[in-house]
């Protein structure tokens, strides 16, 4: 098994930091758009990365095969895509498989990237559902060469990320080609300065996608949660606990988005005590019961799945999120002038409270759930 | 016959201040000092003191000073003075040497190796005295995921909590039975206990009846002497704990000698005035794990599964398997007590010689308690020397949920530590059980002074949490990352778990 | 560089006429426009407007004439930050930060305000027409006659005037159904100034008091909200006729006994 940890981080730190931008934007009736505004939104806040890191995640952008796994791959030597090719036919029906059409544009040094619409094979899956076989041919992908690494593994959507603004690296895989539903996007301000396509955002799983503005100083203690229920912390960036988190609380254990956002971003004491005496007995029993999981330190997401993009802020909201709507689309944002050049006018501005998500979620009849 | 062992301490009185008032004659339990009528004038006899400084804090001139008697051995590094005297008074006795208090020998604590992160840049630090700092600690075992239902957008909990203590600071006072500490000290632990919102453990002595109105803050001790273990008693307190060992004296039982079993305690413990009250070193119903899971079991039945039960165990070398032993035996929390734990009496050979430190075992047990899958079904309480506010909130680093402290909580209310316990002659009125002495502890004054300590360290917590980073304990729970190491091999740095200062 | 070659370097996004220049920022880099901005003020331009404004960051922070600044669009963060002296009115909303560490001037917003508006001011003015968020006012400060005041129309989050060392903070609950502010931690850690708000305060910090106002706090507070109304086209009489309640630190040493010595 080898250890990318001294690929992505050649100083041995003990999580690399990352400062930075996020952006997403979905259209709650489904409707697909290009990258363009999403891409124009991001390089509005181009002071808040530095250039070394930008990616995207969109759903909806392979309507064509639609209900198969979209793996995109990214090699750093052709032995490895061999290789991975290899294990890729014993474990999957290849549906179809390509080179990611590129284009010149101001990143460093890309990599190969190769993408993949499989089905697991039937006959190896001998009871394991297709998510969780999924999610360990990923984990063998990821640690077994050293040099593949899979971006994306979900249906119907994809992560394209790498070393640039992200402007750049929209520009790069030629994102304004593509249609979704759904785009977040991230600009990167690592204070690490190997140039790993990896190590940018989104960080996925299956097709949870995640980007992060902000430090989690309680990663020490959500790594150590997480491995007890079999997840490994590999990627050395924080974020990577958020993702798992999402896939242990909301795929396996099956609880509603409102129970993770006050698992991961509890109400204070103080607020407990003030509510009714039911709802203090819940919110006191989930802080009990995953206080590894609360994510302390200052932090915005955007987390992404298929139909549902939410956004929540650390509960004392030591960074910032802007939500907004304007018809059928929702916006949310480091910082409002990014949504304001995508669309000057607006319906509704709201910034949330600490710990309170916002969520959009395709058309279902209340389509945006937030507070206010 | 004639003993050979040379004073440790010399009384000096400044003759300019001394204005013979006679406070020293007064408060000395040892009989040092005397006031000679005849020739009015002011007498030691320094073979007697044992430099617990009563005399020296109470002489209201500061006349007093207790010296380190000159007279010593001959400097060496193996025949220490220690070990010198140790072998005359067993020559001179025949017996085993008693101590009291903690192991008070050097290379054996890693707290002081082990140093605390703080946030720049990166991450800002979190300003405690004017943004939320939460200290709150349940204890008790916790269940693997939560059942919810929403009933009209409000969350409603159906999975059933095992029961659980609420703790406002990850500190509780540790167990000190009634018999090697006075009723007042009990008195003071209880009530500063629940003053503030925390638990105090009666230790082994059981649980004198005017204490019983502190139940919803009182922790049972249930010992291999079973003293005072009766329904009422064990329903008496919000949680019961099986004490199997003591850091101070891993493997054997708990020593009350019987200068130190008066009237009340003879009633309490149920035993005759003046006998030594020893403890049989095993519970003699717990011989093996699944005896323990029994006797889990029957105490839970006896409560009505109302309250969580504890195993407390000295820490020893294979701590780990025997905390995972414990906490598949079915109990809330395992209590560990490392080698520089406390006791009022204890052999110095024991004491000194047998058990782990707490720091090490804490690690092992929190680390192998987690690659099993079982972290959460038992909270983990660490205790043994705990001196400061920083070794509370590294311990809790290390994975610990609570700290208990029990000499820090004496030297609050007065203790220094002179290890005399044994004797029953504390002149500060803690270790003893002599009315005379008792008194000298106001239990008023006691819990607010132990309402003190706790509230200083809480802040002192609230700060270093800050510091990091960080308003919530959970999130300093287990968190390794926030600890770094210096001077420690490469061996202990992986026991611990933490990487050394600069990487 | 004299207007005339400002004016040919800009390429049509400035131009001059009656003393008034109007610069068009679309897709302008704030370095450039902050540049320009400076520029203008050396040649001695007083009235500036910036039409399509996105994001630039720190405008009006380095200027040092007496300049009145239009912003039309979504300025930047840092808006105005130790700024001294201009006098800014912004058509649309504004980010974190507007008005940090501000030492004198003036910032009007016709929309709402993000995190941190007036962090650590030493003076000057900001009114918000709409709401604010977190950390608003937080570590303001007053000497003598440099007593900052910020007025916000709406309501504000959490930590409001956090830390309050001096200053005047109003809160006017405009437009609120329920008279109930949502904000917790309200003026914690408060330790002079005084905070001004129309409605109930869920939670305040410890160190912080509720009174009524007296003459001399209707004296300060309503030039405030006149003069806030003025900006607004809206009806001072009938917001100060709203109960308004003053909150006002305890102690001027409230950690006094926190420490052992």
């Amino acid at each position: 098994m080898k250890n990318l940890s001294k690929v992505n981080n050649p100083h041995g730190d003990e999580k690399v930091f990352d400062a930075c931008s996020i952006f997403g934007m979905m259209n709650l009736k489904g409707q697909r758009f290009s990258a363009k505004d999403p891409m124009r939104a991001i390089a509005n806040m181009h002071d808040r990365g530095n250039g070394l890191g930008g990616g995207f995640s969109a759903y909806g952008i392979y309507p064509d095969y639609k209900d198969d796994y979209a793996f995109q791959i990214m090699y750093l030597s052709t032995d490895a895509k061999l290789e991975t090719d290899r294990l890729l036919n014993e474990v999957f029906d290849i549906i179809n498989d390509e080179e990611m059409p590129t284009q010149e544009a101001k990143v460093t040094d890309p990599p190969l990237m190769w993408r993949y619409f499989v089905q697991p094979k039937a006959a190896k899956l001998q009871g394991m559902s297709p998510d969780d076989y999924v999610m360990k041919i990923v984990t063998r992908i990821n640690s077994e060469t050293g040099k593949a690494f899979v971006f994306s593994s979900g249906k119907n959507m994809g992560v394209f990320k790498g070393v640039g603004f992200p402007e750049d690296v929209g520009e790069y895989f030629c994102l304004e080609d593509y249609k979704g539903y759904l785009w977040t996007v991230h600009g990167r301000f690592p204070t690490n300065t190997q140039g790993w396509w990896g190590g940018a955002h989104p960080f996925s799983m299956l097709d949870w996608t995640v980007v992060h503005n902000g430090e989690i100083s309680s990663y020490g203690i959500n790594k150590r949660y997480l491995e007890m229920f079999g997840y490994k912390c590999t990627m050395q960036t924080d974020t990577e606990v958020l993702a798992y988190a999402f896939d242990l609380l909301m795929r396996r254990q099956k609880l509603p988005i409102k129970a993770v956002t006050k698992i991961l971003a509890p109400p204070l004491w103080s607020e407990i005590k003030t509510m009714k005496p039911q709802t203090q007995q819940a919110m006191s029993a989930l802080r009990q019961t995953y206080g590894g999981l609360l994510m302390n330190g200052p932090f915005t997401i955007i987390v992404a799945h298929e139909g549902e993009m939410i956004g929540l802020t650390d509960r004392i909201k030591l960074r910032p999120l802007t939500a907004a709507t304007k018809g059928d689309v929702l916006f949310l944002s480091s910082e409002e002038a990014a949504i304001r050049l995508i669309s000057p006018e607006l319906d509704t501005v709201w910034s949330p409270r600490g710990g309170e998500p916002v969520i959009g979620r395709l058309q279902t009849k209340k389509t945006v759930e937030a507070i206010a | 016959m004639k003993s050979y062992v040379i004073p440790e301490y010399i009384i000096e009185r400044d003759p300019n201040r001394c204005i013979r008032c006679k406070v020293c004659v007064n408060q000395c339990s040892y009989e040092t000092h005397c006031y000679d009528e005849e020739d009015d004038c002011m007498t030691s006899k320094s073979e007697n003191c044992v430099n617990c400084q009563r005399c020296a804090t109470f002489c209201p001139t500061n006349a007093i000073t207790i010296k380190k008697n000159p007279n010593v051995y001959r400097n060496n590094a193996n025949w220490t003075q220690e070990a010198l005297i140790g072998i005359k008074k067993q020559a001179e006795t025949g017996g085993v040497v008693l101590t009291g208090m903690g192991c008070d020998k050097p290379e054996l604590t890693y707290w002081d190796r082990l140093l605390i992160n703080a946030s720049q840049v990166t991450n800002p630090s979190i300003d405690p005295l004017r943004e939320p700092m939460e200290l709150r600690t349940y204890i008790g075992s916790k269940p693997e995921k939560l059942d919810l239902d929403f009933n009209n957008g409000d969350m409603e909990l159906k999975t059933k909590l095992s029961p659980q203590l609420t703790l406002e600071t990850p500190i509780m006072f540790s167990a000190m039975s009634y018999g090697s500490v006075s009723l007042n000290v009990h008195k003071s632990l209880a009530r500063a206990a629940s003053e503030y919102g925390t638990y105090y453990n009666t230790g082994e002595g059981g649980l004198e009846k005017s204490l019983y109105k502190y139940s919803d803050h009182v922790i049972v001790q249930v010992a291999s002497g079973r003293f005072g273990v009766h329904s009422e008693y064990l329903n008496a307190g919000a949680a019961v704990e099986i004490k199997i060992g003591q850091g101070a004296k891993p493997g054997i039982g708990g020593h009350l000698p019987g200068e130190k079993v008066s009237a009340e305690i003879s009633k309490t413990r149920m035993i005759p005035m003046g006998t030594d009250a020893l403890s049989p070193a095993p519970q003699h119903d717990i011989y093996s794990i699944e005896d323990l899971r029994q006797l889990i079991f029957a105490l839970k039945e006896a409560v009505d599964y109302t309250k969580p039960v504890f195993v407390k165990i000295a820490a020893v070398h294979n701590a780990a398997a025997i905390a995972s032993g414990i906490v598949r035996a079915g109990a809330d929390a395992v209590v560990l007590d490392g080698i520089r734990g406390g006791t009022g009496a204890a052999p110095r050979i024991t004491r000194d010689n047998v058990g782990i430190p707490i720091e090490l075992a804490l690690a092992a047990v929190d680390q192998r308690l987690r690659e099993e899958g079982i972290r959460n079904k038992a909270s983990v309480i660490a205790a043994g020397g705990i001196k400061s506010s920083g070794d509370v909130l590294k311990a809790i680093a290390l994975g610990a949920d609570a700290c208990y402290i029990g000499t820090a909580a004496l030297v609050a209310l007065g203790c220094t530590v002179c290890q005399k316990c044994y004797t029953g002659k504390c002149p500060w009125g803690i270790a003893t059980t002599d009315l005379w002495l008792t008194k000298r502890i106001n239990p008023d004054i006691g819990a607010q002074r132990l309402k003190g300590l706790l509230r200083g360290w809480s802040l002192e917590i609230m700060e270093m949490m800050g510091g990091m980073g960080i308003n919530a304990i959970e999130s300093v729970r287990g968190n390794r990352l926030v600890l770094r190491g210096v001077g420690l091999t490469d061996t202990e740095l992986k026991v611990l778990g933490v990487r050394a200062a600069g990487e | 560089m004299a207007l005339e070659e400002l004016i040919k370097e800009s390429a049509g996004s400035l131009t001059i006429k009656n003393k008034v220049a109007k610069i068009d920022a679309t897709g302008m880099y704030y370095r450039d426009l902050n540049t320009l901005l400076r520029q203008l003020d050396k040649n001695g331009i007083e009235n500036i407007q910036v039409h399509n404004v996105c994001g630039q960051r720190y405008l009006g922070t380095d200027l040092k004439g007496n300049i009145k600044l239009d912003l039309y669009g979504t300025p930047g963060n840092d808006l105005g930050s130790f700024m001294k002296g201009v006098d800014i009115t912004v058509h649309g909303n504004v980010q974190d930060a507007c008005g940090n560490t501000m030492d004198n001037g003036k910032i009007v917003v016709h929309g709402r305000a993000g995190d941190l508006a007036g962090n650590s001011m030493r003076g000057g003015k900001i009114f918000i027409r709409d709401g604010a968020g977190y950390r608003v006012g937080i570590h303001m400060k007053e000497y003598m006659e440099k007593r900052p005041s910020i007025v916000i129309g709406g309501t504000a989050q959490d930590f409001l005037g956090e830390y309050m060392a001096g200053g005047v903070l109003a809160v006017l609950g405009i437009g609120m159904k329920q008279k109930v502010h949502d904000a917790r931690f309200v003026g914690t850690g408060m330790h002079g100034g005084v905070i001004y708000i129309q409605g109930e305060v869920r939670h305040m910090g410890e160190e912080v008091a509720v009174r009524e106002l007296d003459t001399d706090d209707y004296n300060i507070l309503k030039p405030l909200v006149e003069e806030f109304c003025s900006y607004y086209d809206m009806d001072a009489t009938k917001i100060m006729d709203g109960k308004f309640n003053k909150l006002i630190p305890v102690s001027s040493r409230p950690y006094g006994n926190l420490y052992a010595y």
